[in-house]
């Protein structure tokens, strides 16, 4: 039964996801304790007070009873006080942009959603892949992500919080991966013809293995200039990997613009 | 000529949605030929199709929902046959073209064409009769209602056969609905049905507040309402609230479509999140239109068949007008991954957590209802004890939704489809089914067959777990809503689970048929002579069943909540008073074809903008302007119902025979 859960929201491999799965256990055990009482006093009661039951005690005008009422309304309430104090805090603690704290230094990379791939530029690298994202373990990442079409959500269950695509605007997300490690992402935001191929691996590695990745990178050639990013940006479907030596920079800043030309 | 309609509209060359539109077609001309081959086409024309007697026109939305609902589900389970199959490197047997617009449709038709016109007509049935009235405010304004989302209806349907549909979601997330990423028709047929049938659920909504606030037995306080006329109440106020918003958001994306705006779109500083925001102001709300009612039927089957009053009524008002304020401050719990920020999320987190409380408070009541009574498992108390027990799930799973946090690892995600089918199947349709089961003897004076009606709650309630439950799981383990395929093999067991779920609620529905065909066969067997087959508790009960077309032939006096109960008790309601009393003639709306006719000439008007056959557009619209403009100015719109007859046919209902 372990492996299936793997890959999933509930096997994280960093600290945004793994306080997300905590809130999500708490505040599943927390309802529990409520709602498994209820279904079995609803059956129970049901069961009890069956119409051929002469033992049940039978009050045909028992409509109101103001300590129930009290007790019906407190305890939702008090649950709800609980919870949402949770929420309110845990909003805070883990807005998608509130930087991490680590004493690495953050990475920053940038995210555009294409019809029907994703583009990742390192600005301070200098490289670029699509569907295909290297990074460090142990290093804050600082994502910038807009859409050059429409609507996406970025997306890397193991490693927490999604964030939406959208043209003309950058959202921020911060997030970190432990340890090394190949992770699924992908586009939750329903896009079109190809969304179900807008899937890319993320792969943690260690900070050495990364500088090298960048390196090979960077030695691999291909160019992305406006005229290769106007020829990746044409709609296409289940794009293969690949990897871009060298970016113009402030591409990013032309794709926010829907401006590359 | 004929706009951007040719014969490429027509797909002859793809195998499953020719053979599926010519399959509607032939069963649309084989009832249509069957029926008039009978003899039956001015019966159904004078009694039915011109009908403006809330009863009739309540019976022919269910009728209507029950339809639409074959098709929807049919979307559904080829969507589940294809996730079934499309793992790893396969593909399935439904391209991403056609996938993308069964998902689309099976949303749009579920939400629109299913639930609400089942929601729709069962307060049409019940809400005058509980009311102790004879009928709602504007009879004729109900049948042109009714007769508008049957148009919206069609034209869904019709994209099946005559172009395509959206290919964007149910609620068409722009940019992808704009003209530069979804130039076909698609979007369009959506927007038109919509708007048309928006304009009709707008209409019921005026009328049936409208007869709450002013139409009421003499005696019937607010107070003494049934809380199903609350719940009715809640929900048509926000009616008239959120689908003006609906029908302005939609006329935002019509002009961006048709006249090159920039509402919405990547350029010209359009906007998409203000679509999205204003999508759910109208969506959130659109929930509780539909679940609120639902808690109605709850609320009465379970008081009649634990043959004791609701517990805790003004609780149940109280929490029932709650939750229709509540629904307003929840919207953006649809996009906490937009990027608002940690206090605009928390907020709208929160909100949506405080609206837990009411909704906690109404199974709380419902529980106490059943202590201490003498609970009767008919089959409407099974659907509602299947809700409550169901429905506290999904409950859970939205609020763990309303937190942030967890809502930023499990948006968009097969956890979310599992937690709104938990809530709209668990919820809406259970009731739906519920009151479908209880009402049916009052509106056709015989009970349904009792065994097929549980089994077929079985069918549903076992199914919907295998085809949800599987689906939360997937969630968590990172599956995504609407993926055509999916690489991850470990996620196919789960998934083929799904699909046998899907299958066991096919023959819940299949079921349900059999039951209605059986019951009309065994209708001498079943009939019900007194009216009051549950031992009713309201006043729907107090008059015969099928009721007259005056419904009362004495408005009821109320002297309290659960007013029938109340007149058994004290011995008002069975004993003949010694005299017969003087009865008056009775004023009633004469038939009229208004609405069967504006919803003609909408057809046309929607169909000819879908495919800018600009011609064909103004001729409806004049059309529809004629036809409501002539009908504004007719007069003599309401027959004398002779004193004679109204005293006959009571007289026969006291002597035993019926109707």
């Amino acid at each position: 039964m372990q492996s299936i859960w793997q890959s999933g929201v509930l096997d994280p491999q960093g600290p945004i996801g793994a306080a997300e799965r905590l809130i999500l256990l708490n505040a599943t055990a927390i309802m529990l304790a409520i709602i498994i009482p209820v279904i079995v006093l609803v059956l129970g009661f049901a069961w009890w007070f069956r119409a051929g039951n002469t033992r049940a005690q039978y009050l045909p005008t028992f409509q109101y009873s103001g300590p129930i009422e009290l007790v019906v309304w407190s305890i939702p309430a008090l649950v709800i006080m609980f919870l949402g104090g949770m929420a309110w805090i845990s909003s805070h603690d883990l807005d998608p942009p509130k930087p991490i704290a680590s004493k690495v230094a953050p990475i920053e990379i940038q995210v555009v959603a294409l019809d029907w791939k994703w583009l990742f530029i390192y600005p301070n690298e200098g490289v670029a892949s699509v569907n295909q994202l290297a990074v460090p373990v142990g290093t804050p990442l600082s994502f910038r992500i807009t859409s050059a079409t429409v609507m996406n959500s970025f997306f890397v269950p193991q490693l927490g919080s999604q964030i939406y695509a959208m043209a003309g605007m950058t959202n921020r997300l911060e997030l970190m991966a432990d340890k090394p490690g190949t992770y699924q992402g992908l586009s939750a935001q329903y896009s079109g013809a190809g969304f179900s191929d807008m899937r890319f691996e993320v792969k943690a590695m260690p900070a050495a293995d990364f500088q090298a990745w960048v390196a090979s990178t960077k030695a691999g050639g291909g160019t992305l200039d406006p005229v290769a990013y106007g020829r990746l940006a044409r709609p296409s479907m289940a794009v293969k990997p690949q990897t871009f030596g060298n970016v113009t920079p402030r591409l990013f800043e032309a794709a926010i613009q829907q401006a590359v030309k | 000529m004929f706009g951007k309609l040719t014969w490429d509209a027509i797909p002859f060359n793809q195998p499953i949605p020719m053979a599926a539109s010519l399959m509607v077609v032939v069963v649309i001309l084989a009832i249509l030929g069957y029926t008039f081959a009978k003899g039956w086409w001015p019966y159904l024309w004078r009694e039915w199709i011109t009908s403006v007697d809330h009863k009739r026109l309540g019976i022919m939305y269910a009728v209507l929902a029950l339809v639409m609902l074959l098709r929807g589900f049919t979307d559904a389970i080829m969507m589940r046959s294809q996730q079934a199959v499309a793992a790893g490197g396969h593909q399935g047997y439904l391209p991403p073209e056609h996938y993308d617009q069964i998902f689309s449709a099976h949303g749009t038709i579920m939400i629109f064409f299913v639930a609400m016109p089942f929601v729709i007509g069962l307060m049409n049935f019940v809400l005058p009769l509980q009311l102790g009235v004879r009928d709602v405010a504007f009879p004729v304004l109900n049948s042109i209602s009714f007769w508008l989302t049957c148009s919206g209806a069609l034209l869904v349907n019709m994209s099946l056969m005559i172009g395509s549909f959206a290919r964007t979601g149910w609620l068409v997330y722009p940019p992808l609905s704009e003209l530069a990423f979804s130039p076909d028709v698609g979007v369009d047929y959506y927007l038109w049905s919509l708007q048309i049938s928006g304009v009709g659920t707008l209409m019921t909504g005026i009328n049936f507040v409208t007869t709450i606030l002013k139409l009421r037995a003499p005696g019937m306080g607010y107070m003494r309402m049934p809380v199903f006329c609350w719940t009715a109440l809640a929900s048509n106020l926000l009616i008239v609230a959120a689908f003006p918003v609906l029908t302005a958001t939609l006329a935002m994306l019509i002009l961006d479509r048709y006249l090159g705006f920039h509402f919405f779109t990547n350029d010209g500083g359009g906007s998409a999140m203000m679509f999205i925001n204003l999508i759910w102001i109208w969506g959130h709300p659109e929930v509780y239109i539909l679940v609120l009612p639902a808690f109605g039927v709850y609320s009465e089957v379970i008081a009649t068949f634990a043959r004791k009053p609701l517990f805790g009524y003004r609780s149940m008002v109280a929490a029932t007008l709650g939750i229709c304020l509540l629904s307003f401050m929840v919207w953006l719990h649809h996009f906490f991954t937009m990027g608002a920020g940690a206090d605009v999320n928390a907020f709208f987190g929160v909100m949506t957590m405080v609206i837990a409380v009411p909704t906690g408070v109404k199974v709380f009541n419902w529980l106490f209802t059943l202590y201490g009574g003498r609970v009767h498992f008919a089959s409407p108390v099974l659907w509602s004890l299947g809700f409550i027990c169901t429905f506290v799930i999904g409950g859970m799973t939205g609020v763990l939704l309303a937190i942030p946090p967890a809502d930023f690892v499990l948006h968009n995600s097969l956890f979310l489809v599992a937690h709104f089918h938990n809530v709209i199947i668990g919820g809406v349709l259970f009731g739906a089914f519920a009151g479908y089961m209880y009402w049916f003897p009052k509106a056709f004076g015989f009970q349904l067959n009792e065994p097929l009606g549980k089994a077929s709650f079985w069918c549903w309630l076992i199914g919907f777990y295998l085809a949800f439950f599987p689906l939360y799981a997937l969630g968590l383990m990172g599956a995504t809503r609407r993926m055509q395929h999916y690489d991850n093999v470990e996620w196919q067991p789960l998934m083929l689970v799904a699909m046998l779920g899907a299958l066991v609620i096919l023959t819940g529905i299949l079921l349900i048929i059999l039951q209605l065909f059986v019951s009309i066969r065994q209708r001498a067997k079943l009939a019900d002579r007194t009216g009051d087959p549950w031992q009713g508790r309201t006043l729907e009960w107090s008059t015969a069943s099928p009721p007259p077309a005056w419904n009362f032939a004495l408005l009821p006096q109320v002297h309290g909540t659960d007013a029938y109960w109340t007149m058994k008790q004290a011995g008002r309601a069975t004993s003949q008073p010694a005299t017969p009393p003087a009865y008056e003639p009775l004023e009633v709306p004469r038939n009229t074809p208004v609405g069967v006719i504006l919803a003609f000439f909408s057809v046309i008007a929607g169909f000819a903008l879908i495919w800018h056959i600009w011609w064909l557009a103004i001729i409806g619209l004049i059309g529809l302007a004629v036809t409501a403009l002539s009908h504004a100015w007719s007069v003599d719109r309401e027959m004398m119902i002779p004193a004679d007859e109204v005293a006959a046919f009571e007289r026969a209902r006291a002597s035993g025979g019926g109707s």
